[in-house]
Parts: C-alpha cells; sequence; structure tokens
C-alpha cells in the first residue's frame, strides 16, 4: 500500500473510502488523432464525475488508444479510468502499458476480457487472449502489491493503480454471475462498474446476494447505468447486444412517451435509478455510460441529486 | 482427426492452369473420414476438373492415386516411380500431406485442394466441430472434460465472458458458449467450487507459440 493508505490515491478510490456515493462518467477515444474531439466529449464530464472510463478500442473497432487519451485527460486536470481489454495484448505489452499507464499519472485501471475481435471493424485480425480478465486483474495487483512482474522479477518502481472490473449480473448462467464477481474480487478488484442495468427486479436480486455473502464489504459496486435515447435503441440493445437485459415493459414505457419526449423518458428512468442506487444496500456508486451523449451527463448529475462532486484530500 | 474442407473449385483450376497433367492424390485418413480428400473425392474432383477443362477446349489428363496416409514418409515412398511423369501434383491430403510430397520430391510442384481446419470429430452426418486446439498442456480435466481454449473464443480459463447469453457464444448464434455448458454441468453435480479455483495465465511454449513443435519418442528413435 503506497502512503497515507491508499493503494493508488486516485479521486476515485479516495471518494470511496471516505464513504461518499461515487459517480464516474465514460468517454469513447475518437476515431483519428483528433484531439479536440476527445476534449468536445471529456471537457462536460469536468466537475461531474468522479473518473472518466476510456474505452479501449470499444466493440473492437479502432480509436485512438485508451492510454493516449487517459493521459491527455490527466493532462487537462480530469481523472481517467484507463480499460484495458485482452483481446489485443500479449502479457508483455500489457504490463508495459501499465507501467507506461502509471508513469503518465493514471490511477485507476479497469481490466477487461474485451468484445471479440468479429463485431468490429477488423473482423480478420488474430485474437491474442493470452491472459483473461481474472488473469489480468491479478496480475495489476501482483504488479502493484508485490512489485513483481508476472515472471516474478522485480519490477524497480511499481505501478500505482485502483483496480476495476466489470460484472455482469444479466449474463448467463445468471446463478454463477455472483460466484464470478466473488472470483474477480479475489482476484483483486478493488472495485466493479457493472453492465447497463434495466431490469431493476433482476438487479436487486443480484446485489442482496452479492450482499449475503459479504462481497460488498470487500469491493466497491458501482451500478452500470445508460439513459435510453429512444425506442428504437431500447429494441436495439434488448435484441442485438449479448449479455442485456431490456424488459419489455421498459421498451413500452419509452415509446409510450410519444415522439420527440422519449429520449426525457429515457432520462428520467436513469435518474429514477440514480435515486434508487443511492438508497440501494450494497451499491457504492453509479457508473453512467452516456454513449455519444457526454453533453447531457451535466443535466443528469444535477437532476440526480449528484452535485457537487465531494472532494476528499 | 483433422477435419478439411476442399477448397472452391475455381480457387483449384486457377492453380492449375498452366498444367496438361497431373496427379491426384488422395488420402485415406482423416480427410477420409471427413470427407474432404478421401477416394469419393478425389474421384469427383479428378472428373469435375477434367469435364471443365474439355469445355475450355484444353483437355487435362487427370490420374487419380489413394495414398494410405500422406503424413508419413514410407506411404509418400510409393509416388517415387510415377511423380515425374505429371506437370503437378494435387494434394487432397490435410496441409501435411503436400509438405510431405514437397520435401520427398523437391523438383516436382505440389498444390493443396483442402483447406485444413482443426481437430474435432463429427457431432451428426456431416457436421464437424472443433475440440482441442493442440495446445499442448491438456487441462481439460479441470472443466469436466470440456477445452475452454479451443471452444471458447476468447480461449478464456475464468469464463463466462459478459456475452455469454442463452447458452450461446457472443461471436455467433452458431456457436455455442462452452463456459455456459461448464458452468452447468459444475453446478448439476454440486461442483460449483471448482470454478471459484483460480488457474495461473497459461504457459503457451507448448502451443504453436512457442515455435514450430516436435515430438521426439527416445525408445523409437534409431
Ligand atoms: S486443453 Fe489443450 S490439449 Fe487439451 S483439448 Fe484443449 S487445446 Fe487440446
Ligand atoms: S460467450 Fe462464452 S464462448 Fe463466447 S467468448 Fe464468452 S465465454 Fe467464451
Amino acid at each position: 500500500m503506497s502512503e497515507n493508505g491508499y493503494k493508488s490515491g486516485s479521486n476515485l478510490e479516495k471518494v470511496l473510502k471516505a464513504g461518499h456515493f461515487a459517480f464516474t462518467g465514460e468517454c469513447g477515444p475518437p476515431k483519428g488523432a483528433n484531439v479536440a474531439h476527445l476534449k468536445e466529449k471529456m471537457e462536460p464530464l469536468r466537475g461531474m464525475v468522479d473518473a472518466i472510463n476510456v474505452t479501449d478500442n470499444q466493440t473492437a473497432v479502432v480509436r485512438m488508444s485508451s492510454k493516449a487519451a487517459s493521459c491527455l485527460m490527466v493532462q487537462a486536470g480530469l481523472e481517467p479510468n484507463f480499460q484495458m481489454v485482452c483481446r489485443d495484448r500479449n502479457r508483455i505489452a500489457m504490463q508495459s502499458d501499465i507501467l507506461g499507464a502509471s508513469a503518465l499519472g493514471i490511477r485507476n485501471m479497469l481490466c477487461l476480457s474485451g468484445d471479440h475481435q468479429s463485431f468490429g471493424n477488423h473482423p480478420e485480425s488474430k485474437n491474442v487472449f493470452d491472459i483473461d480478465s481474472m488473469q489480468l486483474i491479478a496480475l495489476v495487483k501482483k504488479m502493484r502489491d508485490e512489485g513483481r512482474f508476472l515472471n516474478d522479477e522485480e519490477i524497480d518502481e511499481p505501478p500505482k493503480l485502483f483496480i476495476g472490473a466489470a460484472s455482469n449480473p444479466f449474463g448467463d448462467p445468471v446463478d454463477f454471475r455472483v460466484y464470478r464477481l466473488a472470483n474477480k474480487i479475489d482476484a483483486g478488484a478493488d472495485f466493479i462498474q457493472t453492465q447497463c442495468i434495466y431490469n431493476m427486479p433482476r438487479f436487486r436480486e443480484f446485489i442482496k446476494r452479492a450482499v449475503d455473502m459479504g462481497l460488498t464489504e470487500k469491493t466497491y459496486i458501482l451500478a452500470g447505468v445508460t439513459p435510453m435515447k429512444s425506442a428504437g435503441m431500447a429494441k436495439y440493445m434488448a435484441r442485438s447486444v449479448p449479455g442485456m437485459d431490456v424488459p419489455a415493459d421498459l421498451i413500452k414505457r419509452i415509446e409510450g412517451a410519444g415522439k420527440g419526449k422519449m429520449a426525457e423518458e429515457g432520462i428520467k428512468f436513469a435518474i429514477e435509478q440514480i435515486q434508487e442506487f443511492k438508497e440501494m444496500k450494497g451499491v457504492a456508486g453509479v457508473h453512467l455510460m452516456a454513449i455519444e451523449w457526454e453533453h447531457k451527463v451535466p443535466e443528469i448529475a444535477e437532476r440526480a441529486g449528484m452535485l457537487p462532486r465531494p472532494k476528499v484530500d | 482427426m483433422i477435419i478439411a474442407d476442399r477448397k472452391p473449385l475455381q480457387e483449384i483450376q486457377e492453380m492449375i492452369k498452366p498444367y496438361d497433367k497431373v496427379m491426384l492424390v488422395g488420402c485415406k485418413g482423416c480427410v477420409t473420414v471427413c470427407n474432404a480428400g478421401g477416394l469419393k473425392e478425389v474421384q469427383i474432383l479428378a472428373s469435375t476438373l477434367r469435364i471443365a477443362r474439355k469445355k475450355e477446349g484444353r483437355p487435362l489428363v487427370v490420374e487419380e492415386r489413394m495414398l494410405e496416409r500422406q503424413c508419413d514418409p514410407e506411404y509418400i515412398e510409393q509416388l517415387r516411380d510415377s511423380y515425374d511423369q505429371y506437370d503437378a501434383v494435387l494434394s487432397m491430403a490435410c496441409g501435411v500431406g503436400p509438405q510431405f510430397l514437397s520435401e520427398a520430391y523437391p523438383s516436382q510442384r505440389f498444390f493443396p485442394t483442402v483447406n485444413t481446419k482443426f481437430m474435432g470429430g463429427a457431432v451428426q452426418h456431416g457436421i464437424w466441430e472443433e475440440r482441442c486446439a493442440g495446445c499442448g498442456t491438456c487441462i481439460i480435466h479441470h472443466f469436466d472434460g470440456m477445452c475452454p481454449i479451443a471452444r471458447c473464443s476468447k480461449s478464456l480459463q475464468h469464463g463466462p465472458c459478459g456475452g455469454s447469453a442463452g447458452g450461446l457464444c457472443e461471436v455467433s448464434k452458431e456457436i455455442v458458449c462452452i463456459w455456459d455448458l461448464i458452468v452447468r454441468k459444475k453446478i448439476e453435480q454440486g461442483r460449483l467450487d471448482d470454478l471459484r479455483k483460480y488457474w495461473a495465465a497459461k504457459d503457451w511454449r507448448t502451443a504453436r507459440d512457442g515455435g514450430p513443435r516436435k515430438s521426439i519418442r527416445e525408445e523409437l528413435v534409431k
């Protein structure tokens, strides 16, 4: 553990350790070297969230690297949550990027398997998956806490990273999901960000099991929220996104709002969710993924009563 | 066994365009069993090639041959007397065949007529599925006899990933999520605790990643 008892000393870690209800956002780097475009997406999040996830070639579509975009955030005085997937790098590149990220001042890292390359714009590529997300979590922990590489060689200055992992409460087989979460915590996940939640009854059940198993004492769980922009988006997610559970009555509700009012209805639902999560035992925060809707984050944060964000020193 | 598919006819025709007299060599091993390069497939391909070329007005002589196996020098030797009587030799064996042939007969030209795909077996008549990726360190006993290396699209040792839905893999509705099967079986048999174990990163040196592999059985080496 580093100075002050913090593992990385990231803002997110401080906010969570101080017992505040955390609020994280998300930003997909641009499909180009366009820094201005990245700034356009990240600036609306300034002061609205405790950390910003920077996606790693999400859905296997090539974008500016998550490490570079995270670094640009650090330089702009924002806090990134650097995402890394197992699809594109072997253990050599991963460890090198972990050191690089820490050297660049990045203090949070989210460890993911990554969408298969067949989803993206280079389906012809080779997939790497040298190690999986569980092993990546354990790897970052080993590097940080033991100061050793995977091969046990000593690291001269270990990386300082607050380790995150993902959990999909709605993936199949459902009965196993809470155990998979437990495995990730055992491997070293300091915090968890869940898949977008739409089915609240199912999520309540999931979090109750996590609480009963004592998991929420060992990690911080941030509930995933993505506001629906339209009934079309809701239907698409229900139909085409693997591992996503969008209940029919939610689709009906968005549709029922009528033309021009669906986005507002989607935001209303997201706000209701956030308000419920704030009161929900075992939930330590919300991860808001407003995909290509970053400029709406201030409004959602405001209306959900998430402002101002706490400052912890 | 090794599963292969016949290459598209056009690709084969293109390969042998310059030639008028070829030998087509099938194999009685795996490709016979998976109906890609056995006697029947040799006969069909040979006559298809002949007919097509006849129509073009450039008749093609195709000599049909079958070898016991093309992955064994002993059988490859059987072509010693005839191989050089043809402009080219086409192999219907897996990728090993044309390579063993060209090693034995360096002056001849050999062409593959199948695409060699994977190690697996027939799950129903006419359908074959992959089962093993030849990683060189078998671990399937940890997963109730199901291989996550070959059968999970991401070779996850700790699955299933978040994309598993309804027993199917996120990659395609044609792919079963092997992790779904592993977990269900463990739950069924009351061995869910097995899945709370952590598996260290795999050592891929025994797989293709360590470079081309060799197997030496000392007691058999003269
Ligand atoms: S673990 Fe390795 S050797 Fe065993 S079946 Fe899977 S790929 Fe083949
Ligand atoms: S859905 Fe299942 S088979 Fe496909 S990558 Fe995920 S765990 Fe592997």
